[in-house]
């Protein structure tokens, strides 16, 4: 099973510009415009110095050490010993501000890309692969990093190298200077269509790379699956085709700059001779002396490390502009869900918590046909509604509408008659207490895992919300509420997670309590506590709930059945049991009549299909409470029936 | 326990909804901001269970536990160069030919000043032509050799990365689950990426310039010597300037660099974990503190490169120093012989000009230092975990199941297990389940069902006592032959990335796409799957995050009967299921397993009603054990569950 890759723009390499993403970067320099300008001075200086420092030796040893004179000795020698110190001085200074630009800079668009990652919403985390995201805020930057420290000052040091030689050339003798210069065409022409091919090798192999790192992750996340089924022989060879397609193209690349760095010794080398036979003939002819050929020759030979360095520096550059591109690519995914301009903030105490489903429809994208249709649904303040549906009818994908973790497609949510699309995000979510189908833990404290939407929680709150989910055993733990919790919570049993989560969801009591099947790891006598407590808690706080087991509905003032994505039937359980085969079919105990296969679509008195009614046909004021006990023989008699 | 909680709070957390910076400002914000304390992050992080968290067991702090394992990381070093020894002479080889061909270049051009011109003014263009001929020959020799040499050495390279990264891999996958549990993901995925990445940059330069920048400093000290052995005695007085600038190095940077290990890898964990809840962060308004998080650990990484980078950007000037300064004193020390007559001129400026050839090179030779620290740091890591045996082993020599069908008898010997040393799960846990039954097993959250389950499964070995599978203690048994017969369907189920076909497949690699149907058929997720836009083919996408969570039960069920084992463990495989389909899934159960072993662990105790028997286990012990309607009907705890549960049903 290959990872499926970033399902989005797989290569929108911009093949005109491919640098452009990595210039985009700039502003991320621009801190260190300052210390950037230091830094090539200091390059500058250093060559210089190194360049002067055998120069002088040459001095003194045909000055004062020809001439007999020592104090000229000590003169010129302290000189080159005071050049020689300014030297590795400046190499200093160099190395040193560019290694904190450099970094500097790794961090900062790093914390950016964190950022963004956050704001983007599950729909595009459940796309792309965390490997993936990993592998560019870790591998990549750390490429960009690496050129912009080392790369981009030997390229310009290099070029300009390279240039002040070859006036030098041209100066001492036009034609062979001429000569030497037109051999920067097949070097540009051997550049370019190295560049060329080697993007696309480096972009392979950044995308592999990515890829591994998305098998690892999936393995240690399926680690008890791979355990459970002995399957490790099969994810090693997986494991392994993914290492191997990274090992391919990093020989690939090997052989690719293996040739090119090969010609770039080459072409200079082929210039040299060149410029021996035509340089020979000339001084034979008489048209340039011995010395001038001397000098010219040796001159050029400070070319040979300028141009056999240019293969590594194009490489690094393509590298960096290719992770330019893998960042950019998810820096230039805009989160769809975002505030409003206008959006405001509602207070808790100034939320009743009526929440409206006006005709929400809502499907993935992508997917051919909607999850939801046209839900009309009306949960009044201080209500407690359950939503029941077989397997796979959207009632999580209904849920996760109210916290805005999907946007509705069609329709629009009000909660107390503010769409939430007007509201801003933070707030809104401030409001809501959710808990979702699987526990989400993290791999820290207790205490931290609990608050993790309330930093402000103090400990009073948090013991509440702890006795409430009947979750009091993290008291129990090591350390108590400091003990950090395993990965996914996975050292804690299964009960015990979604205990917890509970107690998050409910912590602070929120306006609004979306619970997606909260009881379901329980065993019957916890449920029955966690009941007890939680309908005290749901008698003025609006909440939603999905629920798979008659148990649970108990705690439900009335129900909502979900059937292809479409409310057919709202009601009391008792109502909905003894009117609607299709509810009977979904949530009763006991086994159907032999029947009872395929759920009918509701029909009858009772059935309400939604809309401004609805309100009237459930009591919004608590029912849980006495009448309950006096309706269950009837419903029992109602199901066996 | 109120200490605990007071150490928890962190009271700078503002209860503000402060909104997420944009791009372009939190980064640079944070990179100068001054660091976040040590101790916030671990208070953030909590108190681990275990204090061998976060490293492997050879990772000690001792400083002979830090010997060990460089030593340790220098054999694998050595164990994975071993098979590329010839294939590095060879390298090595064209190295030196290149290395030739370049040097006998410029002696060429001045062969031909010096000897071709005089005769072309003669009219004779043979010398030249000769000449030219061997400069050419020379630069296409370069050109061969220098491309084949880099492609060699890139071969070489990356089978060392393929080897190590599929040898980690594979251990990763051996160990056993606590050692996960204990470790993290995040520090798998950081040992398989981020420090194989920094062995790769080892790999991909520096090899060359070792060779080169060694073997050209031998020969330059021989010529020095050769030139004139005092003033080589002088320049050998660097030496143990340089030894000793050396020595500063690599101790410094091997620590700044096992530094910089330990932050990424700390980076990686918090970033995979936030990712992967990224709708619990979303939903609780947790991304500012995330990122506040995130800003921590990030600037720790920043600050421990930074350190290990500056450690360089000091060394390599450091050797320049020493360089530069030995030839200003070779300079004096010549200069005032050749005034003294004791030395020629001619002689001074060629050893000045060998000089600087010599202690060029030990710029790159420091550069490549500096890569094989770094690398060192990672190999190091990774070292330490191929040092970790697994603690639930393969035995050495295993004992085969006995053969025939029908089999699966299941006993736990007074087993005692708990997941720390003080906390005791299980005690004194005896079972025996004959083979053919199907057993429930039923208790309070957090009474160790699951617990039971795993050491079926052979997650953990208990602590004492020994578990027995056909009468074979599992620790005797092959990994493969326990997993064909023991499967358990945890309750935790994972879906891999990749189509719903696949997932199934998962239960039994070599099957058809007739029997993946059948599978799925047989357990009622057919109609679903069907009507999926690819069918079988449709991806899952990550988690299986395309299905919903009743969906993913149904898959893994269906995973789980097309592995069709002997002993079949199901740990609240139903619980998210609608009551239609986990009635359906029950027939299937009772139809299809009706010879087989079960172990089911159900909270509905609808489920545990088809059960043969029934187990309610309470504080790590059974303290019921019968059929269900017995059960239900004596005065015992199944029954006052029993009766709790018929009352919940309306
Ligand atoms: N990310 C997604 N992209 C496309 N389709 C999806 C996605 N997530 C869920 N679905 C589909 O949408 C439908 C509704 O899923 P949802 O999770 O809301 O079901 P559910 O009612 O909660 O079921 P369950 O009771 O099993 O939890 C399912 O058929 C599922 O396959
Ligand atoms: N990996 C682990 N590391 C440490 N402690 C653990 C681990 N797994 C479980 N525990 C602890 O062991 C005890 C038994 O857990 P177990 O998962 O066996 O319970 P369970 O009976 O399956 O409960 P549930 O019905 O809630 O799933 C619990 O107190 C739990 O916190
Ligand atoms: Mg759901
Ligand atoms: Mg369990």
């Amino acid at each position: 099973m290959p990872a499926e890759s970033d399902g989005d723009p797989a290569h929108p390499a911009d093949r005109a510009r491919p640098l452009r993403n990595l210039w985009r970067f700039r502003p991320y320099l621009r801190p260190y415009a300052a210390q950037f300008c230091w830094l090539l001075a200091a390059a500058l200086a250093g060559t210089g110095a190194s360049l002067a420092v055998p120069l002088v030796v040459q001095r003194v040893v045909d000055g004062p050490i020809a001439r007999h004179d020592p104090a000229g000795l000590v003169r010129l020698g302290g000189l080159a010993l005071l050049l020689g110190l300014a030297e590795a001085l400046l190499v200093f200074i160099r190395r040193w501000t560019q290694s904190s630009s450099s970094v500097g800079m790794e961090a900062a668009i790093r914390a950016d890309v964190y950022a963004h990652l956050q704001r983007l919403p599950p729909g595009f985390h459940d796309r792309w692969q965390t490997g993936q995201l990993l592998s560019r805020v870790t591998n990549d930057l750390s490429v960009i990093r690496r050129f912009l420290s080392f790369g981009l000052l030997f390229l310009v040091l290099n070029l300009v190298t390279y240039a002040a030689v070859v006036v030098l050339l041209i100066r001492l003798h036009p034609a062979l200077g001429a000569l030497v210069a037109a051999s920067a065409v097949p070097l540009f022409l051997i550049s370019r269509r190295f560049g060329r091919y080697y993007h696309g090798a480096s972009r392979r192999m950044q995308d592999q790379r990515g890829d591994v790192a998305t098998l690892v992750e999936e393995t240690a996340q399926g680690l008890r699956t791979m355990k459970a089924y002995g399957r490790g022989p099969e994810l090693a060879t997986r494991f392994g085709a993914g290492a191997r397609a990274l090992h391919d193209t990093g020989v690939a690349k090997g052989r690719l700059l293996a040739r090119t760095s090969a010609l770039f010794d080459l072409v200079p080398n082929l210039t040299l001779g060149v410029v021996l036979v035509a340089g020979a003939t000339a001084a034979a002819r008489g048209a340039l002396t011995i010395g001038e050929l001397v000098a010219f020759v040796s001159l050029q030979l400070m070319l040979t490390w300028p141009v056999q360095s240019l293969g590594w520096i194009i490489a690094n550059g393509q590298e960096a502009a290719t992770a330019a591109d893998r960042i950019q690519e998810v820096l230039d995914i805009r989160p769809s869900i975002v505030d409003a301009p206008d959006a405001v903030a509602l207070a808790r105490p100034a939320v009743c918590g009526r929440l409206v489903f006006d005709r929400v429809s809502f499907h993935y994208p992508g997917a051919p046909t909607p999850v939801l249709r046209e839900i009309d649904l009306t949960v009044e303040p201080g209500e407690t509604l359950a939503l029941v549906g077989a397997t796979g009818t959207g009632k999580s994908t209904l849920l996760s509408l109210v916290p805005r973790l999907h946007e509705v497609t069609g329709g629009r949510i009000t909660l107390d008659g503010h769409d939430l699309r007007e509201l801003r995000l933070s707030s809104l979510r401030r409001l809501v207490g959710v808990a979702f189908e699987e526990p989400t833990l993290f791999s820290m404290s207790v205490w931290e895992n609990l608050t993790l939407g309330r930093p402000d929680a103090d400990e009073d709150d948090v013991r509440a919300a702890l006795a409430l989910a009947q979750a009091d055993f993290v008291y129990k733990l090591p350390w108590g509420l400091a003990t950090r919790v395993g990965e996914q919570g996975l050292t804690l049993s299964g009960g015990q997670r979604q205990r917890l989560a509970l107690a998050r969801a409910v912590l602070g009591r929120p306006a609004l309590l979306v619970l997606d099947d909260p009881l379901s790891a329980l065993d019957v006598h916890t449920e029955a506590l966690v009941e007890t407590a939680l309908r005290r808690v749901l008698r003025d706080t609006t909440a939603l709930l999905v629920v798979h087991r008659p148990s649970t509905v108990a705690l439900a003032d009335r129900v909502a059945l979900l059937e292809r994505g479409r409310i057919t039937a709202i009601g009391t359980h008792s109502r909905l049991l003894a009117d609607v085969p299709a509810y009977r079919a979904v949530l009763s105990a006991e086994p159907p009549t032999p029947s009872g296969a395929p759920t009918a679509p509701a029909a009858g008195p009772t059935t309400l299909h939604a809309g401004p009614a609805t309100s009237g046909a459930g009591p919004a004021t608590p029912y849980a409470g006495p009448t309950r006990p006096a309706a269950g023989p009837d419903e029992r008699g109602l199901v066996l029936s | 326990m109120t200490a605990a909680d007071a150490t928890v709070r962190s009271p700078e957390d503002e209860p503000a909804d402060e909104p997420v910076s944009r791009p372009g400002t939190t980064g640079r914000g944070t990179a100068g901001r001054p660091t976040r304390t040590a101790p916030d992050l671990d208070r953030w992080r909590g108190r681990a269970t275990d204090p061998e968290a976060d490293r492997s067991r050879a990772e000690e702090a001792t400083p002979e536990a830090l010997a060990r394992l460089r030593a340790r990381s220098r054999a694998l070093l050595r164990d994975l160069l071993r098979p590329h020894r010839h294939r590095l002479g060879a390298a090595v080889g064209l190295l030196l030919a290149q290395n030739a061909a370049a040097m006998s270049g410029p002696y060429l051009v001045m062969l031909g000043i010096d000897r071709a011109i005089g005769p072309l003014r003669a009219g004779d263009s043979g010398p030249l032509v000769a000449i030219a001929g061997a400069f050419a020959a020379a630069a296409l020799t370069e050109y061969a050799a220098r491309r084949g040499f880099l492609a060699l050495s890139a071969r070489i390279g990356q089978a060392i990365l393929l080897e190590l990264r599929q040898r980690v891999y594979g251990h990763f996958l051996r160990l056993s689950v606590g050692f996960h549990e204990r470790y993290t993901s995040g520090r798998m995925i950081s040992r398989l990426t981020s420090d194989l990445d920094s062995i790769a940059e080892l790999v991909d330069g520096g090899v060359d310039s070792l060779v080169l920048a060694a073997l050209s400093i031998l020969s330059v000290a021989g010529i020095l010597l050769w030139l004139d052995p005092p003033l080589a005695a002088v320049t050998l007085l660097a030496f143990p300037f340089l030894f000793w600038l050396s020595r500063w190095f690599a101790r410094a940077s091997a620590g700044a660099y096992r530094r910089t290990r330990e932050a990424v890898a700390l980076l990686i964990v918090h970033f995979v974990e936030s990712l992967r809840g990224i709708r619990a962060v979303q939903a609780y308004r947790r991304e500012p503190r995330n990122q506040r998080i995130f800003a921590a650990v990030n600037d720790d990484y920043r600050r421990t490169s930074l350190h290990a980078f500056r450690l360089i950007a000091t060394y390599s000037p450091g050797i320049k120093v020493i360089g530069n300064v030995t030839v200003a004193v070779v300079l004096g020390y010549g200069g005032t012989r050749v005034l003294g007559g004791g030395m020629e001129v001619g002689v001074l400026a060629a050893f000045l000009l060998y000089l600087r050839r010599f202690f060029e090179p030990m710029q790159e030779l420091s550069q490549f230092y500096n890569s094989l620290q770094s690398a060192t740091a990672a190999l190091e890591k990774l070292a330490g975990v191929l040092d970790e045996r697994p603690a639930v082993a393969e035995p050495a020599r295993p004992t085969p199941l006995p053969a025939g069908p029908g089999r699966g008898a299941v006993e736990f010997r007074s087993v005692s297990f708990g997941y720390r040393a003080d906390g005791p799960v299980l005690t004194g846990l005896d079972l025996t389940v004959p083979a053919g039954q199907t057993v429930a097993l039923v208790g309070p959250t957090g009474a160790g069902k699951s617990t039971v389950a795993k050491l079926l499964a052979r997650f953990h070995d208990p602590d004492a006592g020994t578990v027995h599978l056909d009468g074979v203690d599992l620790r005797d048994l092959a990994d493969a032959e326990l997993r064909r017969a023991v499967v358990l369907v945890t309750q935790e189920n994972h879906l891999f990335s990749g189509s719903v076909a696949e997932n199934i497949r998962f239960g039994r690699p070599g099957a058809d796409d007739a029997a993946v149907r059948a599978a799925a058929r047989a357990i009622g997720a057919h109609d679903f799957i069907s009507a999926l836009p690819d069918g079988y083919d449709t991806q899952v996408r990550r988690r299986g995050g395309r299905l919903s969570a009743g969906q993913r039960q149904l898959v893994a069920f269906a995973r789980a009967f097309l592995a069709d084992p002997r002993v079949l463990v199901l740990d609240e495989a139903t619980s998210s299921l609608d009551v239609p389909t986990e009635r359906l899934v029950q027939r299937a159960l009772a139809t299809v397993l009706r010879d087989r072993t079960a172990l089911v662990i159900a909270h509905r105790l609808s489920t545990v009603e088809t059960a043969d028997r029934v187990l309610v286990l309470d504080g790590g012990r059974i303290v019921e054990d019968g059929p269900p309607d017995r059960l239900a009907g004596a005065d015992g705890r199944y029954a006052a569950l029993h009766r709790q549960w018929r009352d919940s049903l309306h």
